[in-house]
């Protein structure tokens, strides 16, 4: 099964996207900073990341960058969820090593259809 | 598939709800000190998240308003902006108005719109005053290099080595341009290099794709964004109508691929899953006032305490099997009965705690709210708290709220004097509010305390004396005067300001205090300031009684409010308006009220040297409560007779004694009430 690490500081964006994959047959585990998703990314592996950027304790883009140094995680999709205005953000976080982006605000069809580009 | 985005909506909410309570709090300490980085970063996180949030779930007004609180945020996150007074001021009337806008939707009720849209165009104002006026003039590639004009796109795509180390696959891309049209593509392997040389996570083919397809160039364009910076592309329009041809330039095309159809079916999510989470969210918000957030600790300290109830229960139990008692075992009974007495009280302890919440819950609504007052009266104020963390019962904190709310409002608008009034006077300009909170005894002190003018006791008198609440020749004692204040209807302010000053509210915080069985005095020096000294029980379930016999029956006033017990004689007492009793106590006439009478007990005691006269307070006024005898004092358990039966005047409920019979809890204000009407013919009489 496809192993999805959700990580967003607010509740609501998190629920979201963790039971629009889990409707889509993931298997989706939720973390609610950097920090605690750098902790869980580690005792388990998973097949994808979706990353908010703006978090308390450690930013998405740092997350990014640590995972992407993990042995594991080299070649792992991570997408990052940013707003319209971040320009900046996204090529900050391609250097990183985000695979790609899902701009805010989307819905959860849109959420799935830009998933299916990097998994499957 | 679709998902019903309401499920989501409480959370939102909620979490909406604490990010502003941050940002509130944090926008108020950014004012005072030096510019914190990561105060501000908090502050715009928040916003982010709200807007985030707010445009997901489909809430445009939201939205819009946080978008521009988020651009101004985010110039002062990165520096470009100052954080001014004036900023901040309006960033925290936008808190106001964000929390205004979700509870409108939450309640489905509105909003005040012109002020939120006032404040928007302040926000928007700051934004495009100075610094920063960046234009977005909307990059608008000409139109026909970006519609399709051709019968699909030539696209000549080289990866960069490094491009697979960020997670992406041109297999995956090119599955994706599938979708739009019949693909074609050529690869190129010239740039392998020799196997000494090969590093397998390196990226060395690249290719010429064909396109066959309507959709537009932004279209194809938009498959390759994540990796435009990790490659060279090229797209061109494909014009020739007859035909694709394959002459392609790179040499020896080794494989075509035609990337394998993936399209995949998602499972779709169960409409009645959906359905039965969307109307989750009415529910909750009506049991959320009645629930209660308690601290792990707590629950952990209960279970304990119910464990060694049942060892001490087992123990117990021995002496229930044994034919035949022994000195030894009585002694080894006395002691389980003593633990079993320990444990009960630890178990009573620690199931009142958990209806015990820290007063930061009331606390923390000040700092804004000085802040405003003092912004709105142009004083300055500091304040400063301490205790936040001493706890109180759930339903005291409650009732408790607005009388603080009062008490504070009065000390920065009647106490504290303005910074040039300060100045003439010889003190700082900055006026001081402290906020304590401490236990002592079975209660809860709630102290506030101001620095500034401190109330002035001839006024206070000769105001009392022009509106008649005291006579001429009385004379009041200090304590006696500041309580005038709590008179309905009393203000010495001489201006009315729209803040306080009405007269309205200090009789009503007093009463809220003494209903919840609590009592508030007041000192106060004239210049120096004025403290506010809040007395209340820490629970209302349990209560300090003073046990009284009347005839047969036991009954139980509360311990707050007996001032002196007495023996009196019967020439003491005048009989006035009829058969109305008073009695004079110093230089005040009391009326007595016979218990026996009220209840209608027969075989009580009836003369006055026999019995006892119980002075009690209640409502700010005094009466003798006429009993038997006292009994002792002990601690009871409430039991509401609202609940079980039904609301009696002058009985504020019920509890069982120790040896299983039921005493009646007297109500001491209602009581005062019920003989009022009676008193004030009293006092016509008598004067």
């Amino acid at each position: 099964m496809t192993k999805v690490l959700a990580v967003d500081d607010s509740a609501s964006m998190r629920q979201m996207v963790s039971f629009t994959l889990k409707g889509a047959g993931y298997d989706v585990v939720e973390a609610k900073d950097g920090v605690e998703a750098l902790a869980i990314a580690k005792t388990s592996n998973f097949n994808l990341v979706v990353t908010d950027v703006n978090m308390p304790n450690m930013d998405g883009i740092s997350l990014i960058r640590e995972l992407r140094a993990l042995p594991d995680y080299k070649f792992t999709p991570m997408l990052m969820l940013t707003t319209e205005s971040g320009t900046d953000k996204k090529s900050e976080g391609k250097a990183a090593g985000a695979t790609g982006w899902i701009v805010k605000p989307f819905n959860p069809d849109q959420l799935l259809a830009t998933i299916k580009r990097v998994i499957g | 598939m679709s998902i019903d985005l309401t499920q989501f909506q409480q959370t939102f909410f909620e979490e909406s709800m604490e990010g502003l309570d941050d940002m509130e709090a944090n926008l108020l300490q950014l004012e005072v000190g030096a510019v914190d980085n990561e105060q501000i970063n908090s502050i715009f996180r928040a916003a982010h998240s709200i807007k985030g949030g707010s445009a997901t779930f489909g809430f445009d007004q939201i939205a819009g308003f946080t978008h521009v609180l988020e651009t101004l945020l985010d110039e002062m996150r990165e520096g470009q902006r100052d954080v001014t007074t004036d900023a901040v001021d309006v960033l925290l009337q936008s808190v106001d108005i964000l929390r205004s806008m979700i509870n409108a939707i939450q309640n489905s009720s509105t909003y005040d719109e012109d002020r939120a849209a006032d404040i928007q165009s302040r926000l928007e104002s700051i934004l495009h005053n100075g610094s920063q006026t960046s234009d977005v003039s909307t990059a608008t590639e000409s139109v026909e290099k970006n519609s399709n004009q051709g019968i699909g796109w030539k696209i000549s795509f080289t990866p960069h080595a490094s491009m697979m180390q960020t997670g992406n696959d041109t297999v995956r891309i090119f599955r994706e341009l599938e979708e739009y049209g019949e693909l074609k593509a050529v690869v190129n392997t010239n740039d392998i290099p020799d196997f000494s040389e090969y590093i397998p996570e390196d990226s060395y083919l690249s290719w010429e794709l064909t396109l066959l397809t309507q959709a537009d160039r932004t279209v194809i364009s938009d498959v390759f964004a994540w990796v435009e910076d990790e490659c060279e592309l090229s797209i061109e329009p494909i014009i020739d109508e007859s035909r694709v041809t394959e002459k392609a330039s790179p040499p020896e095309p080794v494989t075509t691929t035609q990337a394998t159809n993936s399209s995949q079916k998602v499972t779709s999510v169960p409409a009645s899953e959906a359905k039965t989470n969307a109307t989750k969210s009415n529910t909750t918000k009506a049991s959320e006032s009645a629930s209660i957030r308690v601290g792990i600790d707590k629950v952990d300290a209960l279970i304990n305490m119910v464990g060694e109830l049942v060892i001490t229960q087992s123990m117990l139990n021995q002496f229930a099997e044994s034919e035949e008692v022994t000195a030894a075992q009585i002694e080894q009974l006395k002691n389980g009965l003593g633990q079993l007495e320990r444990n009960t009280r630890e178990l009573q302890e620690s199931v009142m705690s958990i209806r015990m919440l820290p007063i930061s819950f009331i606390f923390s609504r000040f700092p804004r709210m000085v802040h405003d007052l003092s912004s709105k009266l142009s004083k300055q104020v500091e304040l400063v708290m301490s205790g936040e963390g001493t706890e109180l019962d759930k339903t005291v904190m409650e009732k408790i709220g607005d009388p603080m709310v009062h008490l504070v409002r009065n000390a920065i608008d009647h106490g504290i004097e303005t910074p040039e009034q300060r100045a003439e006077k010889g003190k700082p300009a900055i006026g001081k509010v402290n906020l304590n909170a401490f236990h002592q005894g079975g209660n809860i002190v709630i102290e506030i305390k101001d620095d500034g003018a401190g109330l002035d006791k001839d006024r206070l008198l000769s105001k009392a004396r022009e509106k008649g609440l005291v006579r001429e020749d009385e004379t009041l004692s200090e304590e006696q005067i500041y309580q005038l204040i709590f008179n309905p209807g009393f203000s010495t302010a001489s201006v009315v300001s729209d803040v306080s000053g009405r007269g309205v509210g200090m009789d009503v915080v007093k009463k809220n205090i003494i209903s919840l069985g609590g009592s508030i005095d007041i000192e106060s020096k004239l210049e120096k300031g004025t403290t506010f000294r809040v007395r209340l029980p820490l629970t209302l379930a349990i209560l300090d009684g003073q046990t009284v016999k009347v005839g047969d029956e036991v009954y139980i006033i509360p311990l707050v409010s007996i001032m002196e017990s007495i023996q009196i004689k019967q020439d003491m007492v005048r009989q006035v308006g009829g058969d109305m009793e008073v009695f004079k106590l110093r230089d005040e006439y009391l009326p007595i009220i016979r218990l026996h009478q009220v209840f209608e007990i027969n075989r009580a005691v009836e003369e006055f040297e026999n019995g006892l006269l119980v002075v009690v307070e209640g409502s700010g006024q005094r009466v003798g409560l006429f009993v038997d005898e006292l009994l002792g004092q002990q601690q009871v358990v409430i039991k509401s007779l609202d609940t079980n039966f039904k609301k009696m005047a002058g009985i504020s409920g019920a509890t069982i004694l120790g040896d299983g019979s039921v005493a009646i809890i007297i109500d001491i204000p209602g009581m005062v009430n019920l003989a009022s009407i009676q008193n004030r013919d009293v006092k016509r009489a008598i004067a």
